[in-house]
């Protein structure tokens, strides 16, 4: 199945034409209960435990608004600047699949709760403004799992079964405009894009954005069109690409794949693609066409959605601020240069940074844990910040260590190498790895008296007037510890027994 | 037979609470009767004999422990097969539903139950409520009472069957385009289509979900007033259900006064196309209202003649996409689960074996309606003419507070006249449709019997929305003009259901 098409290379994909992007966002909301029912919306529970009627689509049960749903997809839409309906209401969206229940979903068509909106994305220093057609709200579907084959995909399944728990779930889509970014910034934008709405939803509370647990997916939509025209191209819609990381790679590479199909003559396929983590390439879903007819019709078991104003006005005060003045803000306070800045922001670590200070940690050292040490290991793994099982709680705890003067840098980045790979608390691996600072002093003046007896010739160097010699047998200290003390304990006891 | 099943449910409910029966002995009559009689008529598909007698029980300890009950505690009923009842057989008359039993209670069904009443079981309809006659269930057809050869009409025909046969003083049906107010005409009985909104669609199985109304049949207009009360009211499980007090129809039903009521017959429902003895009947009864003080008009409503189009496009709209779920994946029927054929398969199988023709048809005609590039011409179209209509009615209201017409053009005809020919079978609810677009409240009162054929009339009374009180009003007193013709209500004069023993 995964035979691997020919490609172009970037470079030469990007000479011969101009990517254009399309993103469909679509996050799940943290509510209590689903959206159309009172079923509880807990991840990773049982099979089939949190159904009821309504959200099993039994014959003569019918939805009910969830309106802390509704407030969620105000707030999201007044975060991304949008246009809030004044009246609105839901339609059915029809197509047949077993883990759809009712075999249409109730979604929202011509008349959703926000339109029109814009956010500010910055790659390498750069503005870009995406434009933002709707967010609409919708249930999420079941899901069906394949069993008795290998790789637990539906080919070579002896059946399948459907877990109803996420069926009903709150979705907000969020559909961009068309996005046409010069060349070789187009991916980059795209995962920007996707980084900077988890943060924006995270910081107004509607979502857990776990991109590892579903509740953040992106499909993305590419097509080309060639250098100076304006035609657009036929696109390809690859679903459900679930890292930053995927998504720019996604998009890459659905750009030399279709530079390579245009440039030898051929036709791109208008169709949903699956993307593979693993080989790094999509593969063809099934083919859309005109065909594809959801014969939407408005939802006649649910009464329209009318805001008032006041209400919307009331959620408009919540939010939190602006993120383009939330970072100068920020970047103000933190003392940040504007590539440290803009480091942070491509790095994607500006929320990280902003939770870890919180907890009591200074800025640049926030900084450095999370864009030196997290950010090096999350590239070697190929995961995000956000999965790798460290949280500014445990770089706020390391770095408290590290000011009680029981760990030092050194040490403190074998703690997060721990963390990264599950070894457990911040003691504990200090415990089994044998992390602490030596603070006892008599250990400390045992090795300085070693040093000093070792090193004849430097100590002659310092009496004899030159106390930056000293170094030397700080470093001898140092080794003969294993990295261990406290430098500057050292420096201060050595300079005592030196008399300088 | 009993006389305990002669009588009405507000005579059953005097006897209980004087102590002169109990619940148990008058349902226990009532299934005698069913069990007598509905080999000929077959009225339900599913007898509950054990929950009945228990729910009866029950209630005759609860009197007896001096509890203070509703006014039909104690009193039996037959429910149309398309609403849930926790644990009972739901088919909606199809095989895709065959021996599926619900989970739970649809709203009508706990306030049903909440108020003590007993449900006897599940009467027969048309599959998914589609058709004007019953003979579109899937498990065979229902007879008419007063002629065996007959329909009693659809889709409630099950219900109106059984209170017109003596099996149950009372019945719960579902009106969509007409289905309880039609079949109510054709048995001579009442039957009211509340304002949409003014009873729970919770739990019942929808067939088009903006024309849907659960609502009461009985033999009198009492009676179904005081079941009106107990299954009506806002329920929160129903987004579209109406946030306000139920209207006063008990007291409306009690005072039965049209004196200053001003009455509008429909200029457009009449005439060509009408049976002769259904015009005279609806004429003698606007006579007698007139006589009795109320203020007739004549009113036009011009757009009613494309309710009927308007309708055909709305409910198989609606209905393709609810029946959707019938797909053989977690209920029901399931055909081809046999290890050879994928879900898909499975699901066409079953679909082809479990939906019958009407419902195939309407699916297709609904799933053509809405589909891209017909939806304007369509149902779009369709939307718009439903707002005409409400306006129609709107406008006649500010001129009088009910509006009257014939319930249905003809009385009932013979069984199997009308099953190749679809479009005269639909036209059967010419006159009950305008309503049901409208979501304003209507019923249809006994008026006498044609005189060609000997069958009932229905007279039938629209009123505005959450108006149903005025029904009640009209109905009330026309019927208790025409008992002094009749000697009792119209019922009486149905001839005797032979019985098997």
């Amino acid at each position: 199945m995964t035979v691997v098409a020919d490609v172009l290379p970037i470079d030469e994909a990007l000479a011969q034409y101009d990517p254009v992007m399309g993103l469909e966002v679509h996050v799940e909301l943290n509510t209590k209960s689903k959206m159309f029912c009172g079923c509880p919306t807990e991840f990773g529970a049982e099979p089939n435990t949190q159904t009821c009627p309504v959200c099993l689509g039994l014959p003569g049960a019918l939805p009910v608004v969830n309106a802390v749903g509704v407030e969620s997809a105000i707030k999201i839409g007044l975060a991304l600047n949008c246009e809030i309906a004044e009246w609105c209401r839901f339609a059915r969206k029809n197509y047949f699949y077993p883990d759809m229940p009712k075999n249409f979903q109730t979604s929202q068509y011509d008349e959703p709760i926000a339109f029109n909106g814009w956010t500010d994305v910055v790659v390498d220093g750069e503005t870009y403004r995406i434009e933002i057609e709707r967010a609409h709200m919708e249930e999420d579907t079941g899901k069906s799992l394949h069993v008795g084959g290998a790789t637990g995909r539906i080919h070579g399944a002896s059946h399948s079964l459907v877990d109803y728990n996420r069926a009903g779930i709150p979705l907000i889509e969020i559909v961009t405009k068309t996005i046409e970014v010069p060349g070789e910034k187009a991916p980059a934008v795209a995962r920007a894009l996707v980084s900077q709405l988890r943060d924006l939803l995270l910081s107004i509370g509607v979502s857990d954005v776990r991109m590892d647990q579903g509740s953040l997916r992106c499909d993305a939509n590419v097509s080309l069109k060639p250098k100076g025209s304006s035609t657009l191209g036929t696109r390809t819609e690859t679903k459900n690409v679930n890292s930053f990381r995927s998504v720019e790679r996604a998009i890459t590479y659905e750009i030399t794949r279709q530079a390579a199909i245009l440039s030898a003559g051929g036709k791109i396929l208008q169709e949903t693609r699956h993307w593979h983590e693993d080989t790094g390439i999509t593969t063809s879903g099934r083919e859309k066409s005109d065909a594809d007819d959801y014969r939407y019709f408005p939802e006649p078991d649910l009464v329209p959605i009318a805001p008032s104003r006041e209400w919307v006005e009331s959620l408009r005060a919540t939010l939190p601020e602006a993120p383009s003045l939330r970072r100068a803000r920020l970047q103000t306070e933190w003392g940040f240069t504007d590539p440290e800045m803009r480091d942070v922001i491509n790095g994607g670590a500006l929320e990280y940074i902003v939770r870890t200070v919180e907890l009591g940690v200074d800025a640049p050292a926030a900084k450095k844990w999370w864009l030196g040490e997290l950010a090096r290991a999350a590239n070697e793994s190929g995961k995000d910040l956000g999965d790798l099982g460290v949280g500014p709680a445990e770089v706020a705890e390391v770095q408290k260590l590290v000011d009680d003067g029981a760990l030092n840098d050194k040490l403190a980045r074998q703690v997060f190498d721990g963390l990264v790979k599950g070894e457990g608390t911040p003691a504990e691996i200090m415990a089994a790895r044998g992390l602490a600072l030596v603070s006892d002093d008599s250990a400390l003046i045992e090795a300085i008296d070693r040093a000093i007896a070792a090193n004849p010739d430097v100590v002659e160097k310092v009496n004899s007037g030159k106390p930056a010699a000293a170094g030397a047998l700080i470093g001898a200290v140092m080794k003969d510890m294993r990295g261990q003390a406290d430098a500057a304990k050292v420096r201060e006891l050595l300079n005592t027994k030196l008399g300088i | 037979m009993s006389e305990l099943t002669r009588k009405t449910a507000a005579e059953l409910s005097e006897l209980m609470a004087s102590g002169e029966t109990s619940s148990i002995e008058i349902t226990q009559a009532h299934l005698d009767r069913i069990s007598a009689t509905d080999t000929a008529v077959h009225a339900f598909l599913h007898v509950d004999t054990e929950g009945a007698l228990a729910q009866a029980a029950a209630v005759d300890k609860r009197r007896a422990a001096g509890e203070k009950l509703g006014p039909l505690a104690g009193v039996p009923l037959a429910l149309k097969d398309v609403l849930t009842q926790d644990g009972v057989p739901t088919t909606a008359g199809s095989r895709i539903l065959e021996g599926w039993k619900p989970p739970y209670d649809s709203t009508v069904v706990s306030r049903l139950k909440a108020a003590g009443i007993v449900i006897l079981g599940k009467t027969n309809m048309d599959e998914f409520a589609m058709g004007s006659s019953t003979e579109n269930s899937a498990y065979g057809p229902t007879h008419n009472p007063w002629d065996l050869a007959r329909i009693p009409g659809g889709s409630g025909g099950g219900s109106s069957a059984a209170i017109s046969a003596y099996q149950a003083p009372l019945a719960i049906g579902t009106d969509t385009g007409g289905s309880i107010r039609q079949p109510a005409a054709f048995t001579g009985t009442v039957g009211v289509k509340p304002t949409y909104g003014g009873t729970s669609r919770y739990g019942l199985i929808a067939l088009a979900s903006s024309l849907d109304t659960p609502g009461p049949c009985a033999r009198t207009t009492l009676d179904a007033a005081l079941l009106h009360e107990v299954i009506a009211g806002h329920d929160k499980m129903d987004s579209t259900s109406i946030d306000q007090p139920v209207p006063p129809v008990v007291e409306a039903a009690r005072r039965g006064d049209v004196n200053g009521l001003r009455i509008g017959v429909v200029k457009e429902l009449g005439g060509e196309g009408y049976q002769p003895g259904v015009e005279a009947r609806f004429h003698e009864a606007v006579e007698l209202l007139t006589k009795l003080g109320a203020e007739v008009v004549e009113v036009s409503c011009p757009h009613f003649q494309y309710a009927l189009p308007a309708y055909y496009l709305i409910l198989p709209s609606e209905a393709s996409s609810n029946l959707a779920k019938f797909d053989a994946m977690r209920f029901g029927l399931r055909v081809g689960d046999d290890g050879e054929n994928d879900a898909e398969q499975v699901m066409r199988l079953t679909r082809e074996a479990g939906f019958g023709d009407e419902v195939k048809r309407r699916i297709m005609l609904g799933t053509h309606a809405l589909s891209s590039g017909y939806y304007d011409a369509y149902y779009g179209q369709a939307q718009k003419v439903r707002t005409l209509i409400a306006r129609d009615f709107a406008n006649a209201y500010e001129h009088v507070d009910v509006l009257v017409s014939p319930a249905t053009p003809t009385t009932a005809f013979a069984i199997g006249d009308r099953v190749n020919d679809p479009i005269a079978m639909y036209k059967n609810d010419l006159c009950t449709i305008p309503s049901n677009l409208a979501g304003n409240a209507a019923a249809s009162f006994p008026a006498g019997l044609a005189d060609e054929d000997g069958l009932p009339v229905g007279f039938h009374v629209m009123a505005p929305v959450m108006r149903d009180d005025l029904l009640y009003q009209v109905g009330a007193a026309l019927e208790s003009a025409l008992a002094d013709q009749w000697g009792g209500v119209l019922m009486s004069k149905a001839p005797e259901l032979e019985v098997t023993r």
